[in-house]
């Protein structure tokens, strides 16, 4: 797939006014994160979450850096800071993706013989989808609600770590932090000269052009 | 960055929220001296009351739990980092629709919610104030519009509400005090599809600057409102009334957790238990004002109950904790060809209360208005995620399309209903206090407002020809109701004056004490009830109406 905004990259406004120093400070540490070191996790644990944050979020293989989505995961549930609610058929979320996690390789073990990690993606795939629905059965989910743990919480998760991490909103051209200097050009198809460019089909040079230009 | 870890407002000073690092002059009041009126909460109910009160001549010290920001200097442009102004304690939810908490609806800050709220400022049609009796459902108020009207306008002169020259809907009212914003693309589908099916829409009244007010500057369309402004031109409680409190000679205790207040053998509070630095601390005072909002005001109404009260203060009609109304909060998404790039500018800038205030061919009670929209990443990717089932590919193709998105999405009305409550559960929270559980369920009435709304939203998008649509039919905001007022105490909590009918010197003060809803977002009505209530208690301590312990 062609990139829609080719070039753009949110992290070259980091020393422009739509940057400040708290906010620098703040993406500064979630960038710098070490995408192998984990606190929460058991080595079982580890390579489960990472193959299933490939499996939500498949990052483009050209991409040099990878958003550290396992280590951010592992991160949030070693601090404990929750969400400010737990839906009463959930445990907490440290105890509910420990359940979640081994279940999900015990389901792997009972259909292929293999830990969710070793799966191929086709298989991956067609065991979360199961997982989605509620088609599973493992004993392993103990009271966990299979569906209401995906979509509440491993969903959840995955998703809220990848779309606060700079390399995703470059993706999908995202203005990023902005204060102080906030936008000026508010109207349909219009851009301020410090957002990203999106390409048409055919002339995606012209975006890079301008998008090498935001800063 | 400061780490929050320790109180700001102490000794004689607490932070100037217009200055980094600068901080103004605070009055102090010792603890074992009873105070005119300890407020627990300094949102839009308890922060609006303790200016008031303070200005009123009376002394005040407010609570809060949250910590007290400088935004120029505490707030990043960065959704995950900002969750540090949500209420993310332990609250278990259950019932049909378990509610999500923590972030939209719930704010820790002194401040309250307002910190990160999205500056919709609307005033209430004026039958709603009368729905049992004009509208032919839920319960009357015991307040009338008219002079509500009044302190609407109150409010948002001290808010300086941008809004429009001619408002299309009810009554007159005064202009606002600044023009409006800009249109952003988001806004301007809106209109669209509003000219297009023939109904009325407007510029949102909002409470952030459209042009300069003393050191704050106008807004810069930075468009992350609801995680904090960083610029000061959201007019929140945290830098308009808080710091004409402090003028005032109110005190703000930050970072200082109520957990129960105490009453003496007569049956009248005197006072609070707080703690503060880990350390429970007690505030003797001659009236105690709850403004928690609508789960830890009941809350901490039941955690303070006692030998004489045992089912929780101010709770003889049993109605502590019930009739907790949300506000439906659905909206139909599509995808325009033209690029909209709805982060730009407050994420609501045109409404449409069409449906507040037409009452034909409905098959509900009540009614909603509708806002464009203009969700951040996060909260983009998690609604992709949690409510269309997207992963994988499919979730990264449909985010693609984040610059090309536009979102109608309402602020409906939901009818009070007993069994929607706030209860304790037996766990505990890191205060070593009960927390709560909240259970909520849609009623058939606010199933088929959604549907309507739902139906009629997915009309205007394709009138401007977006593709792609599709309907978020679950989400919710606001919270109110768990201490309604009346006329009668054996059918609420506080009067109108948000008194409580069993304790005298006990008040209420926050969106606890709303009967209804109805379909606007609720702050300017709480803080109208807050600059209400300050004028009644003046009046009644002039007549010596008001009890002393």
């Amino acid at each position: 797939m062609t990139e829609r905004y080719p070039g753009y990259n949110v992290l070259n406004k980091r020393n422009s006014v739509s940057w400040n120093e708290q906010t620098r400070a703040v993406i500064d540490a979630r960038t710098g994160i070490d995408p192998d070191f984990h606190r929460f996790c058991d080595e079982a644990e580890w390579k489960a979450l990472r193959a299933l944050c490939d499996q939500i979020i498949p990052q483009p293989a050209d991409r040099t850096v990878k958003v550290p989505l396992a280590a951010m995961i592992d991160q949030k549930l070693y601090s404990g800071k929750g969400d400010g609610y737990r839906d009463a058929r959930l445990p907490e979320q440290d105890k509910a993706w420990r359940l979640g996690l081994a279940a999900i390789d015990t389901e792997a073990v009972a259909a292929c013989e293999k830990p969710f990690s070793d799966l191929s993606n086709d298989q991956r795939r067609w065991l979360l989808c199961r997982i989605q629905r509620g088609q599973v059965s493992s004993e392993a989910w103990q009271d966990l609600s299979p569906a209401t743990f995906f979509a509440k919480r491993l969903l959840h998760d995955i998703v809220s770590a990848y779309y606060a991490h700079p390399a995703s909103w470059s993706e999908i051209g995202f203005g990023g932090p902005a204060g102080p200097r906030g936008y000026v050009r508010m109207n349909f198809d219009r851009r301020d000269p410090w957002e990203a460019a999106e390409a048409s089909p055919g002339r995606e040079d012209r975006a890079r052009r301008e998008n090498e230009r935001v800063g | 960055m400061w780490d929050e870890s320790s109180p700001r407002a102490v000794n004689g000073r607490a932070p100037d929220v217009f200055r980094p690092g600068a901080w103004v002059p605070m009055r102090e009041y010792p603890e074992d001296k009873a105070v005119d009126f300890a407020i627990v909460g300094t949102g839009a109910g308890g922060g609006t009351l303790a200016c008031k009160l303070a200005e009123h001549g009376f002394s005040v010290v407010a609570f809060d739990a949250g910590p007290y920001w400088r935004p120029l200097e505490d707030f990043a442009s960065d959704e995950t980092h900002q969750s540090k102004l949500y209420w993310t304690d332990k609250r278990i939810v259950d019932g049909d629709n378990p509610l999500q908490l923590g972030a939209n609806n719930s704010g820790k800050s002194v401040g309250g919610s307002t910190v990160h709220f999205a500056m919709v400022s609307l005033r209430f049609r004026p039958e709603w104030f009368k729905s049992r009796s004009k509208l032919g459902y839920a319960v009357d108020w015991p307040l009338d519009w008219r002079e509500m009207w009044r302190y609407y306008s109150e409010v948002e002169q001290a808010l300086k509400v941008s809004g429009p020259l001619r408002y299309p809907w009810g009554p007159a009212r005064p202009r606002y005090p600044y023009r409006p914003h800009e249109l952003n693309a988001a806004a301007l589908v809106l209109a669209e599809g509003a000219e297009a099916l023939g109904i009325d829409w407007t510029p949102t009244p909002l409470a952030t600057l459209s042009a300069p007010r003393g050191l704050a500057h106008p807004c810069v369309y930075r468009g992350m409102c609801v995680i904090g402004c960083s610029t000061n031109a959201k007019q929140s409680v945290l830098v308009t009334w808080l710091p004409r409190a402090l003028e005032a000679g109110a005190e703000i205790r930050d970072l200082a957790m109520v957990g129960s207040i105490e009453h003496d053998t007569a049956g009248l509070a005197t006072g609070v238990h707080y703690q503060r630095e880990g350390r429970w601390h007690f505030q003797r005072a001659r009236n105690v004002v709850v403004a928690g909002y609508a789960i830890e005001t009941p809350r901490l109404l039941l955690n303070s109950a006692s030998a004489r009260f045992p089912d929780g203060l101010a709770n003889s009609s049993g109605l502590v904790g019930k009739n907790l109304m949300v506000q439906s909060n659905q909206a139909v998404w599509g995808v325009m060809d033209r690029e909209i790039r709805s982060y730009k500018g407050p994420p609501s800038l045109a409404i449409t209360e069409h449906w507040n205030y037409a009452d034909d061919g409905k098959d509900f009670h009540g009614g909603y208005c509708y806002m464009s929209q203009g969700p951040l990443p996060i909260v983009w990717g998690t609604t992709q995620a949690s409510k269309r089932g997207l992963w994988g590919q499919d979730l990264l193709n449909a985010m693609e399309n984040y610059n090309h998105q536009v979102g109608l999405k309402i602020v409906g009305e939901t009818l009070p209903q007993e069994r929607n409550c706030v209860t304790l559960s037996d766990e505990r929270d890191q205060y070593g206090l009960r927390i709560p559980r909240v259970t909520y369920a849609f009623c058939d009435n606010d199933k088929r407002l959604i549907a309507h709304s739902l139906r009629f939203m997915r009309q205007a998008l394709e009138a401007v020809d977006a593709h792609d649509i599709w309907d978020e039919d679950d989400d919710t905001c606001h919270l109110n109701g768990t201490a309604r007022m009346g006329d009668d105490p054996s059918s609420s909590v506080v009067n109108a004056d948000c008194r409580c009918w069993d304790i005298p010197n006990l008040w209420i003060c926050d969106g606890s004490v709303f009967p209804t809803v109805g379909g606007v977002n609720p702050s300017l009505t709480i803080e109208a009830i807050a600059c209400r209530t300050a004028d009644r208690i003046k009046a009644m301590a002039r007549r010596g109406e008001l009890s002393r312990s």
